[in-house]
C-alpha cells in the first residue's frame, strides 16, 4: 500500500509523532519543567537549540513534550467530532420521516455554517481552556462526519440486502446496526484519520488565539502563542512548535489520503498493452488461406501467472459470423480484445500467429486497424460520447482515419446511419447518444464501424443489454451487414441460443481454452463435447419438455488460477475417467469442420 | 391471492397502469415484458418497496428474491446470520436447527452458514437468498429475475429449485423474467406486461401456442431458437 512517495512520508510522520508522544514526557519531562533563572528569554544556543521562554526553560524540550498532550487533545476532538456526526447521520435512517428530515436539515445548516466560527463559538460557550477547544474543534468537525454519514448510509439503505432485510421486518436500528454500519464503517474510519490531522491544526489554532489551552499546560499552540511575541527578535522560538504542528498535521492528512486512496483501489489505466511477440512460432499449425482472421496460440497472461486466454486458435472467413460461447469466466471476451489490442493493462498478449487479412497485425499501422476492425460492445454508451452528437462521432472515423474532408465525412455519416436503418438519419446524425433508444445507440455504433471499411468485426454481447424484439432486430443487422460488405465477424455470447441462430459456426470455449468447434447446423444434434452437449441441454427453450427437470452441470468452472493439467472439465464431466484428470486432450478434427477436444468425444 | 388494479407513478411517468392478477395457491404465475413494461415495478409493489395504489390481498408475508445474488446479501455478514435474520424470535440453537434446515431445503449443506457471501458462487448465493425468503414462511414469494445474473450451466438447478419448492410446499410464485423460454418452463401460467399493462394472462400451454395479443405474438418470435 506504501508505493507513492507521499504514503511513505505521511506513515513516517504519523508513526515519528506518536512515538515522540510516547517516550516524549518520561525522557524530556524533567528539562522542560526546569525553572532556570539566568537563561531567560535567551534565542537560539547550544544548550538551548531553540532558546529559552520567560522562565528560562528549554524551549526543544517542552516542544518535544507537548507531543503527548497536543496528540491528546487532538485525537479526543476528532473522536468527539466523529461520534456526534455519525450519530448525527445514522439518525434519520431510524427516526421516523418527519424527525428524520429535522435532522437532515439540522445537519445541512451546520455543514452551510463555516467551521472556525462554529469552533470558537462552542469554545467560548463552553469556557476557556483545553476542554473549550476540544468541544469547539470536535463541533466543527461533526457536521462534515454526518454528512458523510448520510450519504455512505443513504446509498447502502438502496441495496438489495437493506431492501431484502426490510421485507423480513427485521427493526430499523438492528439493520441500521447489522447491514448498515458495517458496510461504511471503512470510508468513516479513514475520514478518522484525516479528521485528526485537522483537529491537530485547529486546536493549536485555537490555543495561538488564546482560547485553547491555558498555563501552566502547554501544547503546541500555546507555545507558539508564547513565542510569537518574540518571532523578530528570536524566529526560533516560534519556529519550533509552528514546524512540530506543520509536520503532525501533514503527516495525518497525507496518511489518510493514502489509505482512502487505497480503500477506493482506483485501479491503473493505461491505453494499450504491452504486447510480447514470441520469437519465430515453432508449429503453428496450417494458415487458413483467405481468412479475414486467422489466429493461432493465442495467450493473454497477467502478472500474477494468471492465464485467463490460453493458446486459442480460431480463424473466420469472409461474409462468416463465428460464434464465441462460453460462460463468465471461459475468456471469451478476452479473447475479442487480444484480437483487438484492447486487453486492460498489466494483461500481456502473445500469440503464434495473428493475422488480419493475411497480415500480421503487428505490421499493420493503426490507421489500418482502425479502419479494417470493427468493434461492437454491449454497452453501446461505452463506445459513444455523451457530450458529442452522433453525426459527428461517426464523421470523426472518416476525417482521422480516411483523411476526408469533414463534409464528406458528414455525408457519409447520415449515409452509414440510414444504413442501419435508422429512421430519418439526417436528424439523428445531429442528436446526442442520450436521446437514443438502446437499440438505436447499437446501431449507431455499428454504423460507426461501417464508416470504414471493416474486414472483421467484433460483436462482444452487443446484444445482452437489450430486449428480446430489439435483440432480434441487431442480429438480422449483423447478418445483413455481413452478407454486403464481405466482412467476417466474430460474435461473443453466453447464450447458445443466440449464437445458434445467428451465426454459421461455433467456438465453444471453457477455462481458457477452446473445447470444441463446430458448424452451426451441428450444434442442435451433432456436438460431440459433453461441456457443449450439456450448455445446450441446460438451456431451456420453446421446445423443452415442461415434464422434465432441466439439465444442469455439477460443480463450477475452475478460476483461471486453478486449471490444472489435465481436462478442465474433467471434475463436472459424467464421462471423465481418470486420464481425463490427468492428460489434456487436444483439440482435433472430428469430421468436416469439426473439431474437439476429448478424450471420450464420440 | 390477488392484485387489484395496482398502479405506480414515478412522479409523472405511470410504470404500472392499473394492473389487476391472480395468483391461485400453488401455481407459479409468469410475468414477462420488455424492459420498462412495468414488472419489475409490479414485483416491488406488491413486496412493498414501492409506493402504490390499488390493493394486494389474500398474502401477507410476501417475500422476494432479487436479481443480483452479488448485491442481495449483506458482504460483511455470514450466511447463517442473514438466513437466521427472520428467526430472531426463535432461541439461538433452534435458530441454527432451522437455519440448517432452510439450507438443505435449498440443496446446501449445512457447513454453508459460517462462509461469507464471497466465497460462494453465484448460484449458491442464489440458493442463499431463496432459503432467505423461505425462513419467513411467506405466503407468497415473488422473484424477479433471479437466473439472469447467473450463468446457463447454473440457471437450471435454480429453476428446478423454483418448481420443486412449489411442488414440495405449495407456496405460490410469481416469477418475473424477459425471457420467455424460461417462464414458459417454469410457470403454469403466464402474463405478458406491456407498457404498463397486463396485455394477456393465460395458462402457459395456451398462450404459447396459440397467442391472442399481437405484442404476445411479437415476444413468441423473436425468442432465439437452436436451428434444429
Amino acid at each position: 500500500m506504501l508505493r507513492t512517495p507521499a504514503a511513505i512520508a505521511g506513515a513516517a510522520l504519523a508513526a515519528l509523532m506518536v512515538v515522540l508522544a510516547v517516550i516524549g514526557p518520561p525522557i524530556w519531562g524533567d528539562a522542560a519543567e526546569l525553572v532556570n533563572a539566568g537563561a531567560i528569554l535567551q534565542g537560539s544556543s547550544a544548550a538551548h537549540p531553540l532558546g529559552t521562554d520567560n522562565l528560562g526553560r528549554d524551549l526543544l524540550a517542552r516542544v518535544l513534550v507537548a507531543g503527548r498532550y497536543s496528540l491528546q487533545l487532538a485525537l479526543a476532538a476528532a473522536l468527539i467530532g466523529a461520534s456526534a456526526g455519525i450519530v448525527l447521520g445514522a439518525l434519520p435512517s431510524v427516526l421516523p420521516a418527519r424527525a428524520g428530515r429535522l435532522v437532515t436539515g439540522a445537519v445541512n445548516a451546520l455543514v452551510a455554517f463555516p467551521g472556525l466560527l462554529l469552533a470558537m463559538f462552542t469554545a467560548v460557550v463552553a469556557g476557556l481552556g483545553a476542554r473549550g477547544a476540544v468541544l469547539g474543534i470536535g463541533a466543527a468537525i461533526a457536521p462534515g462526519f454526518a454528512r458523510l454519514t448520510q450519504t455512505l448510509a443513504a446509498s447502502v439503505s438502496g441495496a438489495d440486502y437493506v431492501a431484502a432485510a426490510r421485507m423480513l421486518r427485521v427493526p430499523r436500528h438492528r439493520i441500521l446496526a447489522r447491514h448498515v454500519l458495517p458496510n461504511i464503517a471503512e470510508p468513516l474510519i479513514l475520514n478518522l484519520t484525516q479528521a485528526l490531522g485537522g483537529a491537530l491544526l485547529g486546536l493549536a489554532g485555537m490555543s495561538f488565539l488564546g482560547l485553547g489551552v491555558q498555563p501552566p499546560d502547554y501544547d503546541w499552540g500555546r507555545l507558539l502563542f508564547d513565542g510569537f511575541g518574540r518571532i523578530y527578535i528570536h524566529p526560533e522560538v516560534a519556529l519550533g512548535p509552528a514546524a512540530a504542528i506543520a509536520l503532525a498535521g501533514i503527516g495525518f492528512n497525507l496518511l489518510g489520503d493514502a489509505l482512502a486512496r487505497r480503500a477506493a483501489r482506483t485501479p491503473v489505466r493505461t491505453p494499450r498493452s504491452r504486447q510480447e511477440r514470441p520469437a519465430a512460432a515453432a508449429d503453428a499449425g496450417e494458415t487458413e488461406p483467405g481468412a479475414v482472421l486467422d489466429v493461432a496460440g493465442l495467450t493473454v497472461t497477467f502478472p500474477s501467472g494468471v492465464t485467463p486466454v490460453r493458446g486459442v486458435s480460431l480463424s473466420v472467413r469472409p461474409g462468416e459470423i463465428v460464434g464465441l460461447v462460453g460462460e463468465s469466466g471461459s475468456g471469451k471476451s478476452l479473447t475479442a480484445a487480444a484480437v483487438g489490442g484492447l486487453v486492460p493493462y498489466p494483461g500481456t498478449v502473445s500469440h503464434e500467429r495473428l493475422r488480419l487479412c493475411g497480415e500480421d497485425v503487428a505490421n499493420l499501422s493503426r490507421k489500418q486497424l482502425g479502419t479494417s476492425l470493427a468493434m461492437v460492445f454491449q454497452d453501446p454508451m461505452a463506445s459513444l460520447n455523451p457530450a458529442l452528437k452522433i453525426g459527428g462521432q461517426l464523421a470523426e472515423v472518416a476525417v482521422v482515419h480516411q483523411g476526408a474532408t469533414r463534409e464528406d465525412a458528414r455525408r457519409r455519416a447520415v449515409d452509414r446511419l440510414g444504413h442501419v436503418h435508422l429512421p430519418e438519419p439526417e436528424k439523428q446524425a445531429a442528436r446526442h447518444p442520450h436521446q437514443l433508444s438502446g437499440g438505436m445507440r447499437q446501431r449507431a455504433v455499428i454504423a460507426m464501424g461501417l464508416m470504414g471499411d471493416p474486414k472483421l468485426i467484433i460483436a462482444d454481447e452487443p446484444t445482452t443489454a437489450l430486449d428480446v424484439t430489439v435483440q432480434r432486430q441487431i442480429l438480422r443487422l449483423l447478418r445483413e451487414v455481413v452478407e454486403e460488405s464481405g466482412a467476417g465477424a466474430l460474435f461473443i455470447s453466453h447464450d447458445i441460443a443466440v449464437v445458434g441462430e445467428l451465426c454459421d459456426r461455433v467456438v465453444v470455449m471453457y477455462a481458457g481454452r477452446v473445447v470444441e468447434e463446430l458448424p452451426v447446423d451441428r450444434l442442435a444434434d451433432g456436438a460431440a463435447h459433453p461441456y457443449t452437449r450439456a450448455l445446450i441441454s441446460s438451456l431451456p427453450d420453446m421446445d423443452t419438455d415442461r415434464a422434465l427437470p432441466l439439465a444442469s452441470i455439477p460443480g463450477r468452472q475452475p478460476a483461471p488460477a486453478e486449471v490444472g493439467a489435465g481436462c478442465a472439465f474433467a471434475p463436472r464431466c459424467p464421462l471423465a475417467t481418470g486420464r481425463c484428470a490427468t492428460d489434456r486432450p487436444a483439440l482435433e478434427a472430428h469430421g468436416h469442420d469439426h473439431r474437439v477436444a476429448c478424450w471420450e468425444a464420440s | 391471492m390477488r392484485i387489484d388494479d395496482l398502479t405506480v407513478r414515478y412522479g409523472a411517468f405511470t410504470a404500472v397502469d392499473g394492473v389487476t392478477l391472480e395468483i391461485p395457491p400453488g401455481r407459479i404465475v409468469g410475468l414477462v415484458g420488455e424492459s420498462g413494461s412495468g414488472k419489475s415495478s409490479v414485483a416491488r409493489a406488491v413486496s412493498g418497496l414501492v409506493p402504490h395504489t390499488g390493493s394486494v390481498t389474500g398474502a401477507s408475508r410476501i417475500q422476494m428474491i432479487f436479481q443480483d445474488p452479488y448485491a442481495s446479501l449483506d458482504p460483511r455478514m455470514r450466511v447463517g446470520d442473514s438466513v437466521g435474520e427472520a428467526l430472531l424470535h426463535l432461541p439461538r440453537r433452534a435458530r441454527a436447527a432451522e437455519v440448517t434446515r432452510l439450507l438443505g431445503m435449498v440443496s446446501l449443506p449445512p457447513e454453508t452458514a459460517p462462509s461469507y457471501p464471497r466465497e460462494l458462487s453465484g448460484g449458491q448465493r442464489q440458493r442463499v437468498a431463496i432459503a432467505r425468503a423461505l425462513a419467513a414462511d411467506p405466503d407468497l414469494l415473488v422473484a424477479d429475475e433471479i437466473t439472469s445474473a447467473l450463468d446457463v450451466s447454473v440457471q437450471g438447478s435454480i429453476l428446478n429449485l423454483i418448481r420443486s419448492l412449489r411442488d414440495r410446499t405449495g407456496l405460490p410464485i410469481l416469477f418475473i423474467s424477459h425471457n420467455l423460454a424460461v417462464v414458459r418452463y417454469v410457470c403454469d401460467e403466464i402474463a405478458v406486461m406491456h407498457r404498463g399493462r397486463v396485455v394477456e394472462h393465460g395458462h402457459t400451454v395456451d398462450l404459447v401456442s396459440s397467442p391472442a395479443d399481437p405484442y404476445t405474438r411479437t415476444l413468441l418470435e423473436a425468442v432465439p431458437r437452436l436451428r434444429r
